[in-house]
This record gives structure tokens, C-alpha cells and sequence, in this order.
């Protein structure tokens, strides 16, 4: 009787989530005509389809890795590194901002800044040095540059309280037994935050993963670009590759992947929360 | 020269000053307590000591080297926190033998002290543990083990029994004490608990506001407290309000009644006020200490029965005294309402006069 | 706390350049829409602009009704769960997660494949529906975590229970005794579901919605500098509605997202 209560949101969630998606892990699986197939899984070993899963897991992986280190850099700063409240603050502050602050915005303030008569390009232009053509916004690394602007803010705000939480007398008791403050970070304090540092750079890929409109408005959905969400989004449009059974196990694909990092991410966490 | 020095040392925090005039000599193998309430600047001293404070002011020695300035990684010192501070992510063994290891020593020596420091604390079969999986006595037991393993010149215990229940703390505290005594370190051990820093103290250093009130031994600090605050703060204390009747003969009235104290008041006159101190432990309401013992008179007020010893309150008009007899199944404890004659020898009284407090 | 060395200033500092930079650049673009001078002329072309105000309007009312969906959806789940069904919260708060495991675009695209064919997808009101739920979706693990912290910093059972010795009803409970009670997590799962929303792109395009999102974008197939002007305007806007957030739920640590306009 108590379940009754929830019967609205769990229907809701099953009409607008569970239903629709469990509806394509399954099609994944269906040809044309409704029966059993791993064709379509197998379609996925096309050499474009391929390029683009490796495309978009070295992107992710890249801004996941740079984002992460220099969030991880910030975090530190502004926590154990004891840089005064008001930087404190003002970090903390713009990253929930800029967290939410992605797609297509965030890719015009970057097409202001480093695209063919941005600010920046001009600036170096100006300065004898010219970015084009040997760097392009539209690019794998301008793609980097740009998504690397909401990663960082993800994850100073999810380090920032695990670094707080590093408690003093750690390095304290680390001091009086004679370590250097490398020592305390080789044998202490790194050890005891990777399960964090790995799970947030977990959750920072797969936000890269997901990304849509930025990559869109980057790349303006070409054909050469090889995102996979792009690619997916081309299959609702248009069935660009005439083959809907494909464009689901695209979609599959894309499921397992963030799957998988999301678990990684929800494991990692449990780790990093056993000491506490 | 003293093993351990602390020279005219102070603290202050931008404009609050936590630590003054503090000076204290500790010889080779001594137990030193720092004594007294939350901010009286205990822990402050003594994380001067370790190195993580820099005295405002003054300068700290050990073993003739001036260590103000040294970093705490490079003072040999042990440390013990109240909150254990045990590495999450390392073994016990791993835990006990970092100092080692970060000194670079090589891992036969490590493996060999790391063993011998298990079987110092009774802990040799937990070596493959992780600090979550031991309970609070094991864990306080293991940083005592990692703290003495490097062999440092001196040992610094920060609260350490604090957050135990009552048993271990009891149990824990005498281990502490053979340990010491074993290895002869010289050793700070900061405590709130007057009991704790009683029972294991060479000396006593008790501390109020940042200051020095008292240094001594349990004994002298507990019998002669020199200051109102370490009477009142040292054991449970009769404070009576007095009016001086002579001074020179060492009487004073108390509610009505007339008291000797055993000694001249110094600087009094007849009918200032001041305080008189007796421990409960001392007053008895029998005959045991002699006709020419004090006494006062009044009714039995309320009774607490505390186990091995009842407490009794004494209502005298104004004021109320408590004394201590001990529980015996076979005599009835003071009744409410009873009437009772209270002894107690002059020359236990203590004279507080509150200028002595600052 | 001790003082900071060379280091991390120098950590915020390069922070700090990264993060300022595209944003002044932005806005200096955005300024120099009459060439040698710098004017307010793209924000004057953008407020002329007819579908400005429409774009804005429909994605204002959406994210509207969205979170009033996500508020009855979610506000009563959360505070059942905690009175009665304990044993249902770590699966409600899977589901709410789910949006991280279903990006955006597989979610646009699962709605489309799935109701293809049906009223859903035939007409503008069932697009606009699957819109809305859609965005719903992705409201959940905000709206969610922040309600039920705030359920949970108040004693949920002893406030109801007191109000039911006391001989109030359900719905006396529900919106006079616990929802003024949570009213500020509630209001902080709204705004950031109102961010989320006005800058949505790939859902509401992918489903071809007039919305603000893809109004930028496709603004900027034909102009330079307006869309500097609104990328501007929109940041302002995310920048209003988490500053809200921040100022409501002062000492509570900001919110990071990544189920939103990507």
C-alpha cells in the first residue's frame, strides 16, 4: 500500500525515461522486420562509426585528464593552499555558474576569443604569432579548449569539500614523524584522495561523453565532425544513415559507455568514503 | 642544563594572546602533564613544542639545540593526537613504521622495529589491519607505537584518551605509564582530566588563561595548590565565605561560627572576607581528628550515593559544606534532616584570596 | 590557517585568466557590432528582434512548466519516501540519476524513436509535452537531492505527526507544515532548473522547438556579433539564477550539473 505513494513519479519516470530508452536497448537488437538480430551491433564496426567512438573517448578522456588536474590544482589552492575567503568564495561561486554555463553560449565565448577574428587570436596576430592555420577552434584541441571551460568548475566544486575534509592532523602526525611535505602528499594525501581524484575524473568524462550542443555549435554538425552524440543527433532529424536499427545500437553504445562510467564514478566514491 | 627548555615563551593570535611567560625545564625521562580547562593554552604550548606554532616570542630547547625555529619534521619528535590521526590508507604496520620510512631507513630494520614496537603495545597479530577495522583503544595504541618507533627524543601526547569510554581510558592510561617508564622518554602530556595527569605525572603544570598558575608534583599540586584556581580546579573543593575575626591568631568566622586556620592570615584585618577551601575528603563528621580539630555544626541537607564513597551535603545557614564517607554495607549513610558536628584539622583549610588569581 | 605560498596564487591566477578571458572577449565582441566603435548596436538588433521575444518566451513558459511538474513530482515522492517507504530510497534515488547515464541527445532521441507515430510526435502540443517531460527528466537528480537534504534537516515524521495529533489532513500537512519547511530547497532545484532550460539546445532542436537555444544558434548562421550579444545575455541569466541559488543557500556548497545544455 505505502508503494502508492510513489506510483506517480515512478510512472512518469518510466513514460518519459525508462520505457523510451529500454525501447532502443532493445530495438538494438531487432532488424526492420522485427526479428533478432546482432547486425546492427555489428554495423557499429564501421570504420567511421568506430573513428568516431575513438574521437569522442580521446576528447573526453583529454578534458577529463586536464580539467580534472587543473580543477584539482584550483581546488588545492583555494583549500589546503590557503589562499584567503574571498578567492575562496569567488572560485566556489563562479564554478557553480560556470558549471552550468555549456552548449552553445559557451561556444560563441570561445568563438570570440580564439576563432579566426577572436580577441585573442587577433591579439597574438597582432603580436607577429598566427594561431591559424595550424590551430582551429573547430578542431579536436579547440573542442578540448572549450569543453575543459565546464569541466574545471565540476570539478573544483566536487574536490573542494574532499580536500576540506583532509583532515590536519594527518599531516601533522605525517611532519612529526619527519616526513617533508612531498613525502606526506606521496605517502598520505594523494593515496587517500585518488579514490575521489579517479571518480570525479570519471564523472567528468562521461560529462564530456554527453556533450551535444557545444560540440554543435563548434562544429556547426558537419559531416567531418565525429562526435557521437552528433552522429545521433543526426539519425532523429534525418535518418542520415538509413538505417534506424543502427542509429539504436549508436545510442546503445553510448548507453553502455556512460554506464560503465557512471559506475566506475559511483564505485570510486564508496572507496574514497570508507576512511570517513 | 635541562633536557627540555622552555624559555619565557607566548602566543598571541593577532590580538588575543593564548600563551604567556611560560617557562618550564623537563630533565631526561620525566612526565610532565600540562593541566587545566579548554583554552587555558595547553595544546597551544605544546604544538610550540612540536613545531607547529611559532612562539611569539621566547625559545625552546631540547638537548641543548634551540629548536624555535625548526621545522616539526626535523625535531625527532613523537606525537599523539587525540583524534589518533592514523593514516587511513596505510596498515598498522605501515602506519608504525612511516617515520622510518620516510627517514629512508632500510625495510629489514623497518620489519624488525615495526615487530618490536607490536609487541611492545600487545598488538602483534594486527599488523595486516587497516586503522577502520580496530577499535578506539587499538587505534590510540597503534599511534602511540608509530610515535615512539622512530625513537624520538621526546614524546608529546595531545588529549590522547579523550574520546575512549571510561574503561579503556583507565586501562590505556596505565599502559602509557609502563611504557614510558620502560623506554624512560622524556614526555608533555596534555590533559582537561585532573585524574589522568594525577595518576601518571612526575610533574604537574597547571595551566589558566594562557598562564602558569602552579608547578609541581601530583602530591603538592592536589595538597598545597598555590592558586584559588588550582584548589578549585585540582579535586572538588568546599569554598566557604569567611569574615576575618584575628588575624594574627589565624581565626575567621564561617556562618556564625569560628574556625582557626592554623597560620596568620597575612595582610588581614578583622572582619575583612575572604574564602576558606577544605577537600570533603578531609572533614569527618566524628571524633577522628581530635578535640582540637575545627568544627561545625549543621543538618544533612542531601545525600549521594556515589558507589565506593557517599557524598553527603551539610547545610550551615547560608553556606553548605560536602564531605565524603565511605559506602559500608553494614552502616547507614546520613539521613536527611540528621544533625551532624563536622572535624577537620586547622592546618588543612586553604586561604583564597582572589588577587592571587591574575 | 596558514599563509599561501607562490603557488597556489599562481594556480588562481592562470584560473582566473582562462575563466575571464572568453567571457571579455565575448563582451567586447558582442560591443563591436558598428565597426571602429564600441556600442550596444547587436543587444538594440536582438531586442528589435521579434523572435527574441517569442524564442524566450516559449522556453520562459516551459521551464515554467516544468518546474511546477518536478516540484508535484517530486516534493510529495520525496517526503513519502522518507516517512513511509525507507526501503524505496536507494532505488528512487537511482532513477533520479539515470538523466547521467542517459545523455541529453540518446534521451531526445529514445522519446522520438519510441513514441514515433503517436499524437507525441504528429502534433506541436505532443511535441511540446515530450519537451517538457523530457525536461523533467532532467530536473530530477537536482530537484531531487536538493528536496530531500531539505526534507532531511527537518524531522519529517515528528512534524507530521505532530500536525496529525494536532488534526490537520494531508493536505494541510503537505503544503502548510512541510513544504514552507523545504521552500528554499525547493526554490534551489527551481533555479537551476530554470537554467537548465533556457539554455537547453539539443533536446528542443532535435525536436525542432521554437526555443531560446536554438534561436542562438541559428541566429549565428546569419550575424557575428548578435550572438555574442546573447551568449551574454544568456550567461547573464545562468549567472542570476545560480546567484540566487548561492544567496539562498548561503554555507551549503554550489551545485555542479552535467545533465544540462552541454
Amino acid at each position: 500500500m505505502a508503494w502508492l505513494g510513489v506510483v506517480p513519479f515512478l510512472a512518469f519516470i518510466v513514460a518519459f525515461l525508462l520505457w523510451p530508452a529500454a525501447s532502443i536497448v532493445v530495438r538494438s537488437f531487432l532488424d526492420q522486420q522485427g526479428r533478432l538480430t546482432l547486425q546492427n551491433i555489428a554495423d557499429l564496426s564501421q570504420p567511421f562509426i568506430v573513428s568516431s567512438y575513438i574521437y569522442t573517448i580521446e576528447l573526453s578522456a583529454v578534458t577529463a585528464a586536464v580539467g580534472g588536474l587543473f580543477g584539482l590544482l584550483l581546488a588545492y589552492a583555494i583549500t589546503v593552499g590557503g589562499l584567503p575567503s574571498w578567492a575562496r568564495a569567488g572560485l566556489l561561486g563562479f564554478s557553480g555558474v560556470a558549471s552550468n554555463f555549456a552548449g552553445i553560449p559557451l561556444a560563441f565565448a570561445f568563438i570570440a576569443t580564439l576563432g579566426q577574428l577572436g580577441l585573442v587570436t587577433q591579439w597574438l596576430k597582432g603580436m607577429g604569432v598566427s594561431l591559424y592555420p595550424a590551430f582551429s577552434l573547430y578542431s579536436f584541441w579547440g573542442l578540448a579548449i572549450t569543453y575543459v571551460y565546464f569541466q574545471i568548475p565540476l570539478m573544483v566544486l566536487i574536490m573542494a569539500p574532499a580536500l576540506d575534509a583532509m583532515r590536519r592532523d594527518w599531516r601533522e602526525a605525517a611532519e612529526g614523524l619527519g616526513a617533508t611535505g612531498w613525502q606526506y602528499w606521496r605517502f598520505v594525501g594523494l593515496p587517500i584522495l585518488l579514490p575521489a581524484i579517479l571518480g570525479t575524473m570519471a564523472l567528468l568524462f562521461g560529462n564530456a561523453f554527453g556533450a551535444h550542443a557545444t560540440a554543435f555549435a563548434l562544429t556547426g554538425g558537419g559531416s567531418q565532425s565525429s562526435v557521437v552524440t552528433i552522429l545521433i543527433g543526426a539519425q532523429i532529424s534525418s535518418d542520415a544513415l538509413a538505417n534506424p536499427g543502427l542509429g539504436n545500437a549508436l545510442a546503445l553504445g553510448m548507453i553502455v559507455i556512460m554506464t560503465i562510467t557512471i559506475g566506475l564514478y559511483s564505485w570510486l566514491q564508496r572507496l574514497s568514503e570508507r576512511w570517513k | 642544563m635541562s633536557f627540555l627548555e622552555i624559555n619565557g615563551v607566548r602566543k598571541t593570535f593577532g590580538q588575543s594572546v593564548a600563551v604567556e611567560h611560560f617557562e618550564l625545564r623537563a630533565e631526561r625521562g620525566e612526565f610532565v602533564s600540562f593541566l587545566g580547562p579548554s583554552g587555558c593554552g595547553k595544546t597551544t604550548t605544546l604544538r610550540m613544542v612540536a613545531g607547529f606554532e611559532r612562539p611569539s616570542a621566547g625559545h625552546i630547547r631540547i638537548d641543548g639545540v634551540d629548536m624555535t625555529d625548526t621545522p616539526p619534521n626535523k625535531r625527532k619528535i613523537g606525537m599523539v593526537f587525540q583524534s589518533y590521526a592514523l593514516f587511513p590508507n596505510m596498515t598498522v604496520a605501515d602506519n608504525i613504521g612511516f617515520g622510518m620510512r620516510v627517514a629512508g631507513r632500510p625495510r629489514a630494520e623497518i620489519r624488525a622495529r615495526v615487530d618490536e614496537m607490536l609487541g611492545l603495545i600487545h598488538m602483534p597479530e594486527f599488523a595486516r589491519r587497516y586503522p577502520a577495522q580496530l577499535s578506539g583503544g587499538q587505534q590510540q595504541r597503534v599511534a602511540l607505537a608509530r610515535a615512539l618507533a622512530a625513537q624520538p627524543q621526546l614524546l608529546l601526547l595531545d588529549e590522547p584518551l579523550s574520546a575512549l569510554d571510561a574503561k579503556i581510558r583507565l586501562s590505556l592510561r596505565q599502559e602509557i605509564r609502563a611504557i614510558q617508564r620502560q623506554l624512560n622518554i622524556t614526555t608533555i602530556y596534555v590533559t582537561h582530566d585532573q585524574e589522568e595527569a594525577m595518576s601518571l605525572s612526575d610533574r604537574i603544570v597547571v595551566m589558566n588563561r594562557g598562564r602558569i598558575e602552579q608547578i609541581g608534583g601530583p602530591f603538592e599540586v592536589y595538597n598545597f595548590p598555590q592558586t584559588g584556581f588550582v584548589a578549585s580546579f585540582v579535586g572538588t573543593l568546599n569554598v566557604l565565605p569567611a569574615e576575618v575575626v584575628d588575624a594574627g591568631a589565624g581565626r575567621v568566622r564561617v556562618d556564625g561560627q569560628e574556625i582557626a586556620l592554623g597560620k596568620p592570615i597575612s595582610g588581614g584585618a578583622a572582619g575583612q572576607r575572604l574564602s576558606v577551601a577544605v577537600r570533603p575528603e578531609i572533614i569527618s563528621p566524628n571524633g577522628a581528628h581530635g578535640p582540637q580539630a575545627n568544627q561545625l555544626r549543621g543538618s544533612v541537607e542531601d545525600v549521594t550515593f556515589l558507589g565506593a564513597i557517599v557524598r553527603v551535603r551539610v547545610r550551615l545557614g547560608a553556606s553548605a559544606v560536602h564531605f565524603d564517607v565511605f559506602n559500608n554495607p553494614h552502616l547507614a549513610p546520613p539521613a536527611h534532616g540528621d544533625l551532624v558536628t563536622l572535624r577537620f584539622p586547622a592546618e588543612s583549610c586553604m586561604v583564597i584570596t582572589e588577587a592571587r588569581n591574575h | 590557517m596558514k599563509r599561501a605560498s607562490f603557488w597556489p596564487w599562481l594556480w588562481l591566477a592562470l584560473g582566473a585568466a582562462y575563466f575571464i578571458i572568453p567571457l571579455a572577449a565575448t563582451m567586447q565582441f558582442s560591443l563591436q557590432a558598428k565597426r571602429g566603435t564600441l556600442g550596444f548596436t547587436a543587444y538594440a538588433n536582438i531586442f528589435r528582434d521579434g523572435n527574441f521575444f517569442s524564442s524566450f518566451a516559449f522556453s520562459f513558459q516551459t521551464a515554467m512548466a516544468t518546474i511546477l511538474i518536478s516540484v508535484l513530482l517530486i516534493v510529495p515522492t520525496a517526503y513519502w519516501v522518507q516517512l513511509r517507504l525507507p526501503q524505496a530510497r536507494r532505488l528512487i534515488e537511482l532513477l533520479t540519476l539515470l538523466p547521467f547515464v542517459v545523455p541529453a541527445v540518446v534521451l531526445v532521441f529514445s522519446l522520438a524513436r519510441t513514441y514515433n507515430g503517436t499524437p507525441l510526435t504528429n502534433s506541436r502540443e505532443g511535441l511540446r509535452v515530450l519537451l517538457t517531460g523530457a525536461y523533467v527528466v532532467l530536473s530530477f537528480p537536482y530537484m531531487y537531492r536538493s528536496v530531500d537534504t531539505g526534507l532531511r534537516a527537518i524531522n519529517v515524521r515528528a512534524l507530521t505527526e505532530a500536525a496529525q495529533i494536532l488534526g490537520a489532513g494531508w493536505p494541510t500537512i503537505l503544503l502548510r507544515v512541510i513544504l514552507p519547511n523545504v521552500l528554499l530547497s525547493v526554490l534551489s532545484g527551481a533555479f537551476i532548473t530554470f537554467a537548465i532550460v533556457m539554455g537547453e539546445f539539443t533536446i528542443a532542436s532535435l525536436l525542432a522547438q521554437p526555443a531560446f537555444g536554438p534561436y542562438i544558434s541559428l541566429l549565428s548562421s546569419s550575424k557575428v556579433y548578435e550572438p555574442s550579444a546573447l551568449a551574454v545575455v544568456s550567461f547573464a541569466l545562468t549567472w542570476a539564477s545560480i546567484g540566487l541559488i548561492q544567496f539562498l543557500s548561503r554555507g551549503t556548497p554550489g551545485q555542479g550539473q552535467m545533465a544540462g545544455p552541454r
